[in-house]
C-alpha cells in the first residue's frame, strides 16, 4: 500500500509516498494563492492508502479533506529522525517560521522554540532580500563575499533591513558585500533561538533554507560544531508525516 | 440585543457607525466561539444574556443609578478596592480593553511598541466605542507598570480631568505596606468627596459583605475546575471571570453560585466539557481583558481544558481574603488596604509568592502544562516568565512560553505552537 505525507508550506507544499520502506515519490509545489487546490492535484495523482498532513496549512485537509494532522514539528522530528538516526537538534528555516527543536537520545521531542509573529531570520526574509540584490534565491548563499568588508545589517525586522540594504548599495557598497551581512543577520537571529534550547550532536538543518550553503557554514562556525544537511531538504516534514501515516 | 439603544448611545457621544461594527463583530466572535462550545452548563444562559445585552441593559441599569446620584467608578486593575465603592454606593465598572480597536486614534498619543491593552483603553475611548467610560464620574488608575502610569496623565488629558491616580507600591515591605495604606486612605476621602456621603462601619460592613460573597463565588468556580473532567470549560469561566467586573455584584453572585450548584451536579455525575484526561493547561500572566479570548479558543480548540488562569483576570482577582472581622472604620480601610497587598502582580520586587501562587495551582488544579501568556510589551510579565519556567520545570511540567497581542495574524502560528506543545505533553513525542 502506498503511504503518505504532505506537508502545506508557506511557500512550497511537499508530498511524499511511502512504500514499504521506501520513498518512492518526492512532489514540490508552490502553495500560492489556492493551496487547497495545489493539494488536491498532489493527491489525486498519485493517491495513497494512507495519508497524514502537516505544515502551516494542514487544517485545510483536516476541514476538506478529513485528514489526521499532526504539527510540524513532530512531522519534522520524525522525517530527519529517519534519515539521521542520532539527530538530537533540529534546526528548520521554512518560508515564515523558524524552529529549533531538542530531542533526547531515545528520539523524544523535548523542547522546541519558534520565531515571534515576525518574518526575520526566516526564508521569507532571504527571498526578499536576494530579490533586493538582484540574485536568484536558489544560489543566494554562493554569492556571499566579505572581503575587506565590515558592513553589517542591523535590523531584524524586514522591512527595516530592506531599507539598511537600499542605503548600502547606493552608498556604493558591494552587493557579495550586503549579501554576506544579510545571511550574518539572520544567523545571530536563529542562534539566539538556540541559545534558548540544549544543543546536542547530531544537529540537522532542514527546510529549504538549509540549501543554502552560505548559512550552513555560518551556523557551523558560530556553533563550532558539525551540522548535517540532506541533499533534500525540503522533504523531511512531509516525510515524517507519511512514517506517522504509516503507523495509524 | 433586545430593544433600540441608539438613542442612550448617541446621548453617550458614540460613534455610532463604529458602534455598530463593534457590536457586529462581537456578536459574530460569540457565536463561533462561545455558542458552538458542546455540553455547555444551563447556568452560562445567564452570562450569554450579559453578554448580548453588554453595551445595553447594564448601561441602562448604571444610567439608572446615575439618576439616583450614585457614582459610577471606572476601574483598570484589581488592585483598587471594591469594597470602598461600594460604601459610598457606587458603581465600580472594570473598563473596556480587551481588543484590538482605535489603534490609530491610540497611536496619535502614544508609542507604536505600547502594550495592547493601553493601546485599547485609548481606542475604546478615542473610537467612541465604550459606553461604560462615558458613564464614569471617576477613571481610577495605578501605577502598576510605566507604560499605563505615563498612559494615564494622557487619558486625564483625554477625559478632560476624570483620572484619580493611586500609587501601588514597588515593594511589599513596611514603606511599601504604609505607602499603600495612606493611599487606600486617600481613596476612601476622594470617593466621600465625590459622592457626598461618609463611609460609615455599618456601610463598609455590608460592602465588604457583598464583596466577599463575589470572590467567595469566584473561588468555588476555580475550586470545581480541579475535577477531572472539568465540569466548564475555560472559555467560560473566563468570561464569568471577565463579566464579574462590570455586572451588579449582588446579582453576579446569586448567578454564579446557581450555576456552581449545577456545576456540582455535574461533578457527580461525571459530567465534563472534554473527555476525561484530555491535557489540562494552566493559563498564568497577564490579564485577559473582555473580549479577549484568543488564547483559551486555540487551546481548546485543540481538545485540551484550560482549567485555571493565575491572572488578574482570574485568581489574583478573587483569591486573597479580607479579615472583615473590624470594628472602626479606620480599622477596617487598613484592614481592606492589607488585603489588597496580598494580590501579586509582576510589578512587584521580589515577587516569589506569584510564583509559589503558580505552583500551588498546579497541583490543586492537576493541570498538565502551564502557557505563560504576556501581552507583547508587557514588561513585567515578559521578565517574570523566567522566573515561573524555572519554578514549573522543577516541578516536572512542561512550560510554554507565549507573548501575543489582540491581533488575528499569528493565529495561525499560536496555533502551531500550542498543538505541538500538546503533542509533546502528549506520552511524549517520540520520532
Amino acid at each position: 500500500m502506498k503511504i503518505g505525507g504532505i506537508d502545506i508550506g508557506s511557500r512550497y507544499i511537499k508530498y511524499v509516498i511511502l512504500e514499504g520502506n521506501h520513498l518512492i515519490e518526492f512532489q514540490k509545489r508552490e502553495t500560492g494563492h489556492n493551496p487547497l487546490s495545489v493539494c488536491r492535484k498532489l493527491i489525486d495523482n498519485c493517491k495513497t492508502g494512507k495519508l497524514v498532513a502537516t505544515g502551516y496549512g494542514r487544517h485545510l485537509l483536516e476541514v476538506h479533506g478529513n485528514v489526521k494532522t499532526i504539527t510540524e514539528i513532530k512531522a519534522v522530528a520524525k522525517g530527519a529522525r529517519e534519515v539521521f538516526p542520532r539527530c538530537q537538534t533540529i534546526i528548520d528555516i521554512g518560508g515564515q517560521d523558524t524552529k529549533i527543536i531538542s530531542l533526547r537520545e531515545d528520539g523524544t521531542v523535548t523542547n522546541f522554540e519558534m520565531n515571534d509573529r515576525c518574518a526575520a531570520g526566516t526564508g521569507r526574509f532571504l527571498e526578499i532580500m536576494a530579490k533586493v540584490l538582484g540574485y536568484d534565491l536558489e544560489n543566494f548563499g554562493d554569492y556571499c563575499n566579505n572581503k575587506n568588508g565590515t558592513v553589517k545589517i542591523n535590523s531584524l525586522c524586514t522591512v527595516f533591513a530592506e531599507s539598511e540594504v537600499i542605503s548600502l548599495i547606493t552608498k556604493g557598497e558591494k552587493r557579495e558585500v550586503v549579501a554576506h551581512a544579510l545571511h550574518e543577520s539572520i544567523v545571530s537571529r536563529v542562534i539566539a533561538l538556540i541559545k534558548r534550547v540544549e544543543v546536542r550532536d547530531d544537529i540537522v538543518f532542514a527546510g529549504g533554507c538549509a540549501k543554502n550553503s552560505c548559512l550552513k557554514r555560518m551556523i557551523e562556525e558560530r556553533l563550532q560544531k558539525e551540522i548535517h544537511v540532506h541533499n533534500n531538504p525540503y522533504m523531511h516534514a512531509a516525510h515524517g508525516a507519511a512514517l506517522y501515516a504509516m503507523e495509524m | 440585543m433586545s430593544k433600540d439603544y441608539n438613542k442612550m448611545w448617541s446621548d453617550l457621544d458614540l460613534n455610532l457607525t463604529a458602534h455598530d461594527g463593534l457590536l457586529g463583530v462581537l456578536t459574530d466572535a460569540y457565536k463561533n466561539i462561545y455558542l458552538s462550545q458542546k455540553n455547555r452548563p444551563e447556568g452560562m444562559k445567564y452570562f450569554d444574556f450579559v453578554i448580548s445585552e453588554v453595551h445595553g441593559l447594564r448601561i441602562e441599569e448604571i444610567l439608572e443609578a446615575k439618576k439616583e446620584k450614585r457614582k459610577v467608578i471606572g476601574t483598570f486593575c484589581v488592585y483598587v478596592p471594591e469594597e470602598l465603592i461600594l460604601a459610598v454606593d457606587g458603581v465600580d465598572i472594570g473598563l473596556c480593553a480587551g481588543a484590538e480597536v482605535g489603534t490609530d486614534g491610540a497611536e496619535k498619543y502614544i508609542p507604536r511598541n505600547t502594550c495592547a491593552l493601553i493601546k485599547a483603553f485609548m481606542g475604546f475611548k478615542l473610537a467612541g466605542l465604550c459606553p461604560y467610560v462615558q458613564t464614569t464620574d471617576l477613571i481610577v488608575g495605578e501605577t502598576t507598570c510605566d507604560g499605563k502610569k505615563k498612559a494615564y496623565e494622557i487619558f486625564d488629558e483625554i477625559t478632560r480631568g476624570k483620572v484619580y491616580v493611586m500609587e501601588v507600591p514597588n515593594k511589599k515591605g513596611k514603606e511599601g505596606i504604609t505607602l499603600w495604606r495612606n493611599e487606600v486612605k486617600r481613596f476612601a476621602k476622594k470617593l466621600e468627596e465625590l459622592s457626598g456621603k461618609k463611609i460609615n462601619l455599618e456601610k463598609l460592613k455590608e460592602a465588604s459583605q457583598i464583596v466577599k460573597e463575589k470572590r467567595r463565588a469566584l473561588q468555588r468556580l476555580s475550586l470545581l475546575r480541579a475535577f477531572d473532567p472539568s465540569p466548564i470549560s475555560g472559555l467560560d469561566a473566563l468570561l464569568v471571570n471577565q463579566i464579574s467586573f462590570y455586572d451588579d455584584p449582588v446579582r453576579f453572585t446569586v448567578k454564579l453560585t446557581e450555576l456552581c450548584d449545577e456545576l456540582d451536579e455535574r461533578v457527580k455525575k461525571g459530567i465534563g466539557v472534554t473527555e476525561k484526561g484530555s491535557k489540562r493547561i494552566l493559563i498564568s500572566g497577564s490579564p485577559m481583558a473582555i473580549p479577549n479570548w484568543k488564547l483559551h479558543t486555540i487551546i481548546e480548540g485543540c481538545g485540551a481544558s484550560v482549567v485555571g488562569e493565575e491572572s488578574c483576570v482570574g485568581e489574583r482577582n478573587f483569591m486573597a481574603t479580607l479579615d472583615d472581622s473590624f470594628s472602626s472604620v479606620e480599622d477596617g480601610i487598613q484592614k481592606i488596604a492589607d488585603r489588597y497587598m496580598n494580590i501579586h502582580c509582576a510589578c512587584f520586587t521580589p515577587n516569589e509568592e506569584r510564583i509559589k501562587d503558580i505552583g500551588d495551582m498546579i497541583k490543586r488544579l492537576k493541570a498538565d502544562g502551564v502557557i505563560h501568556y504576556a501581552i507583547q510589551f508587557c514588561t513585567p510579565y515578559m521578565m517574570e516568565s523566567y522566573k515561573a519556567k524555572k519554578a514549573v520545570e522543577t516541578l516536572k511540567v512542561p512550560f510554554l512560553r507565549i507573548e501575543t497581542d489582540y491581533s488575528m495574524e499569528d493565529m495561525g502560528q499560536l496555533k502551531t505552537r500550542i498543538e505541538a506543545f500538546l503533542e509533546i505533553m502528549e506520552k511524549g513525542v517520540k520520532a
